[in-house]
Formats: C-alpha cells, sequence, structure tokens
C-alpha cells in the first residue's frame, strides 16, 4: 500500500548508542530492506528503511547528523510523523540455508529485521557488525543477546571486538564455510570491499543502497543508479547486478542531479 | 519516430543511462529532465504524491544546469530514438543562453518548459499569454541552429490555442501541450498543513486526461505545426483519443507510475490492436479525426 503520507503517533523511542534513535509507531508491515518517507511535517522527508517489522508495530533508526535527522530526533512518545510505503524491493531469502550478514554503523538498521526473519525461519545465520568505534555499535546488546557467539564485532580503533574493518572478519569466516549468500549494508565504500570479496569467494550477496530520493517510487528518476532507480528496482540489488555497475560505489548524485564522487555526496549528506 | 509515444519531461530523464533504458523499453522518443541555465536542487520534499485520481508534483526544476551535462549528452548518442532536449529560464535571455547552449549537442527536438508552475520566476509566467510565450521562441529561434523548437503550453492559460497559435507564427516548430494542471494543493487532516512542502504543486495523470484533450483539440484548429499531446495518458485508448483531438505524438509521465516503465510498449501494443479490429492501417489517419 501506498499514497499519501499517513499520521501516525510515535509510540516509544529508544536511544540505540550516542548517535542512534529508534522510533516505533504503528504500521502495516513490509519486508526487511524495504523503506518508508518518513514526513517531519514542515522540516522535510526522507527515505528511512524499517529497522523493526511486527505484527504490532514499525520502527525505523535514525543517525542524528544532518538537518532532517536531527529534527527526526528530537520526537518524543506521543507526537505524530507522516508517513508513506513501504515502498522498494527488500531482501529476498530465497531458500537459502545459510548466511552472513555483515552491517556497517547505520547499515544495521535494514539488516535487524533481517535477522529476525532468519531467526524465526531457523535459517543459520552468523553475523558481522562493525562501526568505527565501541560507542557506535548499533543494536549491540540486543543482537548478542539474540546470536551469542554468532555474533562478530570489528571497530575501526579496535575500541572493542576485533581492531579493523568488516571485511576483514569476512576474510575469516569465509575461509571456515561458505555461506549461501551475504547480505550486507553500510557505507557505500564498505558494502563494494564486501562486494570484491564474495566475488574473490564466489559467493551470492545481496546489498541495500542508498542515494537521494524524491517520490520513492520509481517516476522521478532523482536516485538513479546507472539506470537503475534505486526506490523502485532497489533499494536492494544483488551482486550481480552491482558487479556491471558503473557508479556503484563511485559516483553519486545531488539533489540537482549534478553527479558527484561518493565522498563529496557523503559530505553532502551529513549537512 | 518508430511509434508515437513519448517520455515526458521531468519524468525519468535525470541522466542517459535511465533514458536509454525508456527507449529500449519501448518509447518512440525520449525527453531529458529540464535543464536550467544554472545549478538549481529544487525543493524539499514532499515533491511528488500519488492520490487517488492522479500525481501531483512541486519538485522545483532541479538542475545540474547545462555546464555540468556535456557527459550526459556525449552518452545520449548511444540512444537509438529521438530525444528532446526540454530547457528552462527565469527570463527570455536565460531561454536563449540555454537553447544556444544545448543546440551545439543536436538534440531532436528542444522543448520550452514555459509552464512549470511550480517555480516562482520561472516556467508558467511566460506561457500565460501570447505574447511573453511568442517572446520566449522567438528568442529561442534565433540561437536554435537548425533544431526544431517545441514551446510546451499550461493549459492555466486563458486561451491555450491563441498562445500555440502565436508560438507557431514566432516559428515553433511543434507543440506540446500540455504541462501539469493547476498548481493545486493537498493537505493533511492530522498535521493541519499543506503536504508538499512548495505547498503548490502540478495536478497530473488520469484526473487531467479530459482537460489535456480539449487544449490539443483547440490547439489542433489554430495551427498547422505538429502537436505532441500529453496528460492523463495510461491506455492506447487514451492515446488513440489524444491522437483523434489532434496529437501527432503522446506524451506520458504518470503512466510510468501507473504502468512503469514498459508502459509505451503495452501502450503501443494497445494501440495495434485496436486499429487491427478497427481496419486502420496508419496511426496517421486518425490525426484529428474528431474534428471531422
Amino acid at each position: 500500500m501506498s499514497g499519501l503520507p499517513r499520521t501516525v503517533e510515535i509510540m516509544r523511542v529508544q536511544k540505540e548508542t550516542v548517535e542512534h534513535m529508534s522510533f516505533y509507531f504503528e504500521y502495516y508491515a513490509g519486508k526487511p530492506g524495504q523503506f518508508l518517507m518518513v514526513w517531519i511535517p514542515g522540516v522535510d522527508e526522507k527515505p528511512i528503511s524499517l529497522s523493526r517489522i511486527s505484527n504490532t508495530e514499525c520502527g525505523i533508526t535514525i543517525q542524528c547528523k544532518g538537518q532532517w535527522s536531527k529534527s527526526a530526533c528530537a520526537l518524543s512518545k506521543g507526537m505524530k510523523i507522516g508517513v508513506r510505503g513501504p515502498y522498494g524491493n527488500g531482501f529476498d531469502l530465497k531458500e537459502y540455508k545459510k548466511v552472513v550478514i555483515v552491517a556497517g554503523g547505520c547499515g544495521a538498521a535494514p539488516l535487524r529485521p533481517l535477522v529476525e526473519e532468519c531467526l524465526s525461519k531457523g535459517i543459520g545465520m552468523k553475523m558481522i557488525l562493525g562501526a568505527k568505534t565501541s560507542s557506535q555499535l548499533l543494536f549491540k546488546q540486543e543482537l548478542l543477546k539474540k546470536l551469542g557467539n554468532r555474533l562478530y564485532i570489528t571497530t575501526d580503533d579496535g575500541s572493542e571486538g576485533r581492531k579493523g574493518f568488516v571485511t576483514d572478519a569476512i576474510g575469516e569466516l569465509l575461509g571456515a564455510e561458505k555461506p549461501d549468500c551475504i547480505f550486507s549494508c553500510g557505507p557505500e565504500v564498505m558494502m563494494k570491499a564486501v562486494l570484491d570479496q564474495c566475488e574473490y569467494f564466489k559467493i551470492n550477496c545481496q546489498f541495500s543502497l542508498e542515494r537521494y530520493m524524491r517520490c520513492g517510487f520509481g517516476v522521478c528518476g532523482q536516485c538513479v543508479m546507472d539506470d537503475l532507480m534505486v526506490c523502485k528496482d532497489g533499494p536492494v540489488f544483488p551482486g550481480e547486478v552491482l558487479r556491471k555497475s558503473k557508479e556503484f560505489g563511485s559516483i553519486a548524485r545531488l539533489k540537482s542531479g549534478r553527479e558527484v564522487s561518493l565522498r563529496e555526496y557523503a559530505e553532502w549528506r551529513q549537512v | 519516430m518508430r511509434n508515437p509515444t513519448v517520455l515526458a519531461s521531468g519524468i525519468l530523464g535525470v541522466n542517459a543511462a535511465l533514458l536509454k533504458r525508456v527507449a529500449l523499453s519501448g518509447a518512440g522518443a525520449v525527453t531529458m529532465k529540464s535543464i536550467g541555465p544554472r545549478e538549481k536542487e529544487g525543493h524539499k520534499n514532499p515533491t511528488v504524491l500519488e492520490w487517488e485520481h492522479g500525481l501531483i508534483n512541486a519538485v522545483g526544476l532541479p538542475s545540474p544546469g547545462y555546464n555540468n551535462l556535456a557527459q550526459e549528452f556525449e552518452e545520449l548518442k548511444a540512444i537509438d530514438c529521438p530525444v528532446i532536449a526540454s530547457i528552462y529560464g527565469a527570463s527570455v535571455e536565460e531561454f536563449a543562453e540555454v537553447a544556444e547552449a544545448v543546440a551545439p549537442y543536436s538534440p531532436s527536438l528542444i522543448e520550452l518548459n514555459i509552464s512549470c508552475p511550480n517555480t516562482k520566476k520561472e516556467g508558467q509566467v511566460f506561457g500565460l499569454t501570447r505574447e511573453s510565450a511568442e517572446e520566449v521562441v522567438a528568442a529561442v529561434k534565433k540561437v536554435n541552429g537548425n533544431i526544431p523548437v517545441m514551446p510546451k503550453l499550461t493549459p492555466q492559460a486563458p486561451n491555450i490555442a491563441e498562445v500555440a497559435k502565436a508560438c507557431a507564427e514566432a516559428g515553433a516548430d511543434a507543440i506540446c501541450a500540455i504541462n501539469t494542471v493547476g498548481p493545486g494543493m493537498l493537505i493533511d487532516v492530522e498535521a493541519r498543513k499543506p503536504i508538499l512542502a512548495n505547498k503548490f504543486g502540478g495536478v497530473s495523470g488520469p484526473a487531467i486526461k479530459p482537460i489535456a484533450l480539449r487544449c490539443v483539440y483547440q490547439i489542433y484548429e489554430k495551427v498547422d505545426v505538429p502537436v505532441l499531446g500529453m496528460g492523463g495518458i495510461t491506455t492506447g485508448l487514451d492515446a488513440i483519443e489524444m491522437i483523434m483531438a489532434g496529437a501527432t505524438a503522446v506524451g506520458m509521465g504518470s503512466a510510468v507510475y501507473y504502468r512503469r516503465i514498459n508502459v509505451f510498449a503495452q501502450v503501443c501494443k494497445e494501440m495495434e490492436q485496436w486499429m487491427k479490429a478497427h481496419e486502420v492501417n496508419n496511426i496517421r489517419e486518425l490525426i484529428g479525426a474528431a474534428h471531422k
């Protein structure tokens, strides 16, 4: 179901880390990897992945950087926002028996409902959770409780878990046993590195991408990457599609539609 | 053109690769998103919404500016159907400036967006009267090289046929009608606020088809140049209706929302089926049929 924004009341707010907050509200369910267009009246509207999908509530998780996100992080219980969607395709678990989930930073948000789905379907799963530093590890306590020693933690500065990038942990994990598929979300440079590893080890993979969006339903073309609309053809793309992409891992577009390097795009997104 | 369907401006036309995909999926011609003189961000979201009977948008003419589009134009050469370059400006001089910059890339047509209802300075203001419309056309006709020029008209003009006639007399090689209707607005009753960040936006989709048909019908009576008819076309029958009103080709934009990118191939197939059932061999026989 799509259409106009539907007003929902925030039922609860959870501070997840020093820079991440989750907001929960009643909404019809979507699939892991799908997103909502979240409207704060008078401020702006942004595409945000579902970080919780259950029969009673949906949730989104926001990194409190940037103008819109700061407004979002000031929301509290009882306040109202407008949401439309869910949009996009979502992750596809197919008939996979063993999977590895690789999350970097805020990328843990869309992967959290996928973890739930794997657990409820009894799919064998290991997860790598990475962040710059210990205090930014998103959903760490919750995931530790659910996954125990199937959760591998990496931090860039070594303040918790293994020092280094998620890709270092993947190398070790894949040396032991090959999964049927790797699902990943995080900074695009990280995902590009994960894609390269999956190619080396010949493993299926799916990635959830982000671009500046307007309509969310495949009409305006704003979120284009090569000839793909990230909102409608994605936001989850299989590795074989991204392998052919000229822009994945290198180019994105500003609000004007001008092509810039991923680095410049990322800097603009923080404003 | 291999078929009479055209991707309307402002839909999907952000880069060459996506335009190529639209061409490969069956469009007879494709239109680039309107190009401005300078880089422009457009409005904040929400900018595009789906409501019960169509879409409403106030994207606000975002554009990288013609200076940043050289590479896209280069890549557009690989597209095997006509490519229309849509342009806008905030003054007659800016229209001429952009047209002059775009013409050397040899698009099949230059579309003059003198009808966008979503910005204060650019757009609709030029299409409202015959005087301002013909001024833009005349200025562009001095700098267009040999590229045909097609103004896109607004249904908000008190007399759209008169505007079309003035444009044709000023040298327009074709007329495009119509741009979105309005502006209109939607209000969220819970938030007690307009939903579009720009408050007002152009209305498109099935709701505006009768208005588009009337405009094209009236224009056809006044001008001899071809008319690219658009506004609410989503099916083959809609397209035939538009052609009978007087259009030589039909544009589709919001239809991409209803029937995805392959809407162009679907509409062509539906037109063929109707033509076969009615023993019409050439679609050209139907142009302006409703006038006879």
